[in-house]
This record gives structure tokens, sequence and C-alpha cells, in this order.
């Protein structure tokens, strides 16, 4: 061919020897390192510098917002209007006393102004709630370079952006790569007959993929406590961000999957992936039968040579500032439970999926476009289930730990309600309150 | 969020809103976060359901009034303005303001009695101008749900219309709320202060 084309041979022989000196770099570097675990501490150097760039460029752009004399939006991650945190009766009380001069040892049961709780309470909620936050992307009180986190977007640098473009490139380059290992070895492995040797290959192989998939993602981990890693027959639960959570967990301990069976390029996986071993999907038929899903882990974990099942109890995706209700299916089965925290750090890529905003496939492009992720993982300590606790209290307690240990705020609300109205228990609380105050009295009076 | 620069030049009328409403820019940028935040459809508008949505005011139990407050005349859509129009009402009084006040200009959103005339709507359904014994007993069946016998309420609500009642006329009517409520420290009460 080469003597064919005289003229191209030159161009055929320089795009030849850059891509086999591409491919060997990524061999080299990353695919070997993936297969066998290693880490050359690239993706770490490449983390403090970019944090050196980051510094550099807010400093840029708030000279250059004073020299045009703007104002700079500077977000509050903990909400924009100042609250002070007094309870229903506290609050009626002090209104009632600061409207009447009256002595108030006979406190009267209804005043006008009792109203106004209520009313700036709701006001309040408008201006501010606490879970429509959670489900932006947390915003940042410094800028990371990408146009779309920050709101006094400038362009800074021609340079920076070409090295941001080729980091995409080999991105893209090595999520193909794992994800077509993931679904060939898989499939290879599910060929070979049931064994001690197939399911060390099959742990191999899911491994492997998963560590190239990190690097395609420039995912900066840090594990901390590798001690408590979750162990067969047990039930790894976790805080969901995103769908990179997985890819995160698995990448370091070989689980089950529990979820809904997709259409697609994630069914195609899925399929894969069970042939080698035994993860549990369920159809959407399947999945609002709470008692068939149960059933189905019971089964599984009470198998002590099962994998420990990965699970997301919150049931959607939160922005990673808080840690939501968790749901209780996963806690009544009565198995041993692996807490483990993950937290993204926001400055280097916002981990968040937003599920009304973007698609899938918008969102893995987003997360490949990012300078890289980082998150630190946190294994916890086992838990089980106490004698007097019911499962929405162990539930409770598991979240608590793990908002804990991740730096993040325990929530009561439900993930779900982004997407459902709340239900009328917790008005009725509200109401109970108020009426203790107004018609309460007088069983108080009769008493004394 | 998206890639666009959202300074407060985006905000549209900026200059009228600000005069109308008193906030100051940075404030008016953070409520317009806030109204994009809470228009989850990006439809430029908020609906009653947008409004709805927000779980720690579905527990209200004067949510559902509240929520009407923003939507006068049945009318269906909130925009911006209308939305920073209502909040006014509950900016912090500023001593600076009412010492340097044009005497000629009408009087600010978030004065004493522009705040009590907004509690007095969340009373008087049918605008009428007075609180009848009717809506009295309405909205405190709204506050205590079905925690209070019909009996006690009834008895509740005609002492206070009673109490408040000057002119015998067996409602309340704007004057007389606001005298019933004359040593109430309104501008403390029914004021949200927003961070700078």
């Amino acid at each position: 061919m080469f003597l064919l084309l005289p003229f191209d041979s030159l161009i055929v022989s320089l795009l030849g020897i850059s891509l086999t000196v591409l491919f060997t770099l990524l061999l080299v570097f990353i695919i070997a390192p993936a297969i066998f675990g290693v880490s050359f501490g690239i993706r770490k150097l490449y983390m403090k510098t970019l944090l050196k760039i980051f510094a550099w460029a807010t400093l840029r752009m708030e000279r250059g917002a004073k020299e045009k004399n703007h104002q700079l939006y500077k977000p509050y991650t903990n909400g924009i209007i100042a609250k002070d945190p007094t309870s229903l009766e506290e609050e009626i009380k002090e209104i009632r006393r600061s409207g009447s001069s009256k002595a108030l040892d006979n406190t009267r049961e209804f005043e006008l102004s009792d109203i106004f709780y209520f009313c700036r309470k709701g006001m309040e909620t408008i201006m501010d709630d606490e879970v429509t936050k959670r489900f932006s992307a947390e915003e940042l009180e410094s800028w990371n370079l990408l146009s779309r986190t920050n709101y006094n977007f400038q362009y800074i640098s021609l340079r920076l952006t070409v090295l941001w473009g080729l980091g995409v490139l080999i991105r893209i380059a090595l999520a193909f790569t794992g994800i077509s290992l993931l679904v060939v070895g898989t499939t290879v492995v599910g060929y070979l007959p049931n064994g001690r040797f197939k399911e060390f290959l099959s742990k191999h192989v899911h491994l492997m993929c998963y560590r190239i998939c990190v690097r395609a993602l420039t995912a900066i981990i840090t594990y901390h406590d590798r001690k408590n890693r979750p162990r067969n027959g047990g039930i790894c639960v976790a805080n969901h961000t995103s769908p990179i959570d997985v890819i995160i967990l698995a990448s370091d301990g070989y689980y089950a999957m529990v979820g809904q069976v997709h259409g697609g390029l994630m069914g195609v996986i899925q399929r894969a992936m069970v042939k080698a071993c035994p993860h549990v999907w369920f159809e959407r038929s399947e999945v609002k039968d709470r008692h068939l899903v149960a059933k189905r882990l019971t089964e599984h974990v009470q198998d002590k040579s099962k994998l420990p099942i990965l699970i997301f109890p919150e049931g959607t995706c939160i922005n990673n500032t808080s840690v939501m209700m968790f749901k209780k299916g996963s806690f009544e089965i009565g198995a041993t439970v692996y807490p483990v925290a993950i937290k993204y750090d926001p400055q280097f890529g916002d981990a968040f999926w937003n599920s009304s905003k973007y698609g899938m496939v918008t969102y893995l492009l987003r997360m490949m476009t990012s300078w890289a992720i980082v998150c630190s993982v946190w294994y916890l300590p086992p838990m089980t289930r106490e004698a007097e606790e019911d499962a929405v209290q162990f539930a409770n307690r598991v979240k608590s730990a793990i908002a804990r240990q991740g730096g993040l705020v325990d929530l009561l609300w439900d993930g779900g309600l982004k997407r459902e109205k709340v239900k009328d228990t917790f008005k009725e609380e509200q109401q109970k309150l108020y009426s203790k105050m107004i018609a309460g009295n007088h069983e108080d009076r009769s008493r004394s | 969020m998206g890639s666009c620069s959202s300074r407060a030049a985006r905000i549209p009328d900026v200059d009228s809103i600000q005069r109308e409403t008193g906030f100051s820019q940075a404030s008016l940028l953070r409520l317009y976060h806030r109204f994009r935040a809470l228009d989850k459809n990006e439809k430029g508008y908020l609906s009653r359901v947008d409004l709805q949505e927000i779980g720690a005011l579905a527990v209200n139990p004067l949510g559902d009034r509240i929520i009407d407050s923003f939507f006068p005349d049945g009318s269906l859509q909130l925009d911006f303005p209308g939305f920073v129009r209502v909040l006014a009402h509950f900016r912090p009084v500023d001593v600076e303001d009412l010492r340097n006040r044009d005497p000629q200009e009408p009087e600010p959103l978030n004065s004493r009695m522009n705040k009590l005339r907004f509690a007095f709507q969340l009373y008087d359904l049918d605008r009428d101008g007075k609180i009848s014994r009717h809506e009295m007993l309405q909205v405190l069946r709204l506050m205590v749900g079905v925690q209070v016998t019909e009996e006690q309420l009834e008895s509740i609500a005609d002492r206070t219309v009673q109490e408040a009642d000057e002119d015998g006329d067996g409602a309340v009517s704007f004057l007389e709320f606001a005298k019933s409520l004359e040593k109430m420290n309104i501008e403390q009460k029914m004021s949200i202060r927003i961070l700078k």
C-alpha cells in the first residue's frame, strides 16, 4: 500500500506511528495497571496541578471583575436566608407576648397573630427549602474553569482548552475499551463450566474492566478503612449521587448488583454480566412487587457463597450534600449491613446526575468532559439490626453513620419527594402541635 | 444551570423591580436563581403545582392559602416580578428607608401596614375587606386539622371576633384587625432577611 501511494505514504506512516505510540502509552500507563490493580500516581499529580490552575483562574477572574466593577455572584450552600431554629410553640408564644402587655400565666387559646408564624414559615420555605436545593448541582465557592459551573464565566486560554480536548478524546477511547472488554470478557467467561476457575476469572474480568472505566473517567478515588470491606452474605449500602457510584465501588470489590433491567446498551451489559456471575436483575413489572424483591434478595443473601449485594437505599440520585431517607426494604432482610460513604469533591467535576435534566448518555459525556472525578470512599464497620429496633430505625441509624462519615447533612425527607407530593401525615404533625397549644389548655387547666 | 452567566443584567426589567420592591441587586439575583430552581421545566413562569411541590410548604397548614396569595385574581402563571412583589412584603424594614422616605411616593411594600394587609388577606378569603366569623372558622380549621371539635373551634372563633370587633357588625375589618395588633412587633415577626 505504501508503494501505491507515494505521496500519502509519509502521512500514513506518521499516522501509523503516532497511533502505535498512543496505544503503547495507553497500554503501559493505563490498561496494564488497571489489570494488575497498580497505580503510578499519575492521576494524583494531575490533581495537584489542576488545583493550582483553578486557584490561579479564580484570582484572575476576581481581578477582572474588580476592574470592570461587576459584582461576583457568590453561591451559598447553606441557604440564602437567615433562619432561627425555634419550635412552633416557642415562636407562637413569643409572637403573642410581643403583642400584648398583659401577663401571660393564663395562655389564651387563640390569637389573631398566631397566623404570622405559619405565614412566615411558609414564605421561608418558598425562598429556600431543604429539598429543592439537593437536586441541583452543588454550587462551588471557587471556580473550576468549566463554563457549566460558573455564573461569571470568562474564557481563559486556548492552551487549556486544547489540553482539555485531548483529555476528552483519550477518555472516550478508554471508555469504549472498558465497556467492550466487559461485555466480551463476561460473555466468554460465561461459557466456562461453573467452578472455582470460572469464579476467579469472572472476578478479575469484572475488576479489570471497572478499573479501565475508572481511568476513563479520570476518577481519583481514595479508599479508607478497606479492612471493613463487605463480605459474602452481606449487603453493601451506600449513598447515591450518580451511576458512577457503581463503578467506583465495583472497581475495589466484587459485588452482586441489584437493579432494573434496562434496554439498549445498559441491557446488553447487564445480560453479559449475569452470565459470568449471579447478579439480581429485576424486570420493570417485578420492581413494584416489594415482597418479590425482598424474597429474591433474602435468597441471595442466605447463600453464603454468593457475593455481597450492592444497594443504594435512597432510591434516587441526590446531589451529594446530604443523605435522604433510606427505603427500609433492604434493612428488613436481616443480613449484615456494610455501610459505605461516598463523597465527591465538586471542584473537579460535579458527579451529580440530575435525571430530570440529563439522560444517561449526556450525563456520561459531561463526566468525561470534566477535568476529573475526585472522591473519597469510606468503608464503615458492619452493622446489624438490634433486637428493639425496627427496620426504619435501623435504616436511620445506618443513614446517620454514613452522613457523619461523609460530612453530609442528614435529612429525614424522602428523595422521592422530588417527583411525588408529600404525604398528609407530615401536615397532621404540625396541626397536632398547634392544636395542643390552643385546645390542650383546657386539659391542663382541669388537671391543675 | 447551563453555561449562561446570570448577572443581574440578565433579569428582565431589573430596575423597575428594584424600585418597586426595594430589594438590593444581590438579593434579587438570589431570588432569581430561586425562581429558576423552582421552575423545573424552565417555562419562564411558576404554576401552582411548582409551589405545591415544595415539601416543607405542603406540610404547612396554611400552605394553600399562602400559594393563593401569589396568584391573585385567578391568574395561573406567576412571573418573576409577581414572585418578588409578594416576597417584598417580607423584606425587613430598613430604618434608613423610613427616614428618607418621600411622602409623595406610595408606601413601600414592606411597610407595617402592608405587612398587616398581607396577613389580613390570608384570613379574608372573599376579599370583601372583613373577616367574618365563618372565615375565621375556616382558617382555624386549617390550622388545627381534625384535632379539635367543632364546638370548641366555634367558641374560639366567636370569642376572637367579639374581642376585635368594635363597631359590632359581627366581622373584623382591616382597621379593627390592625388595632388589635397595634402593639405587635410586626416588623420583626413578618420579616425574612436574605443573606448578602
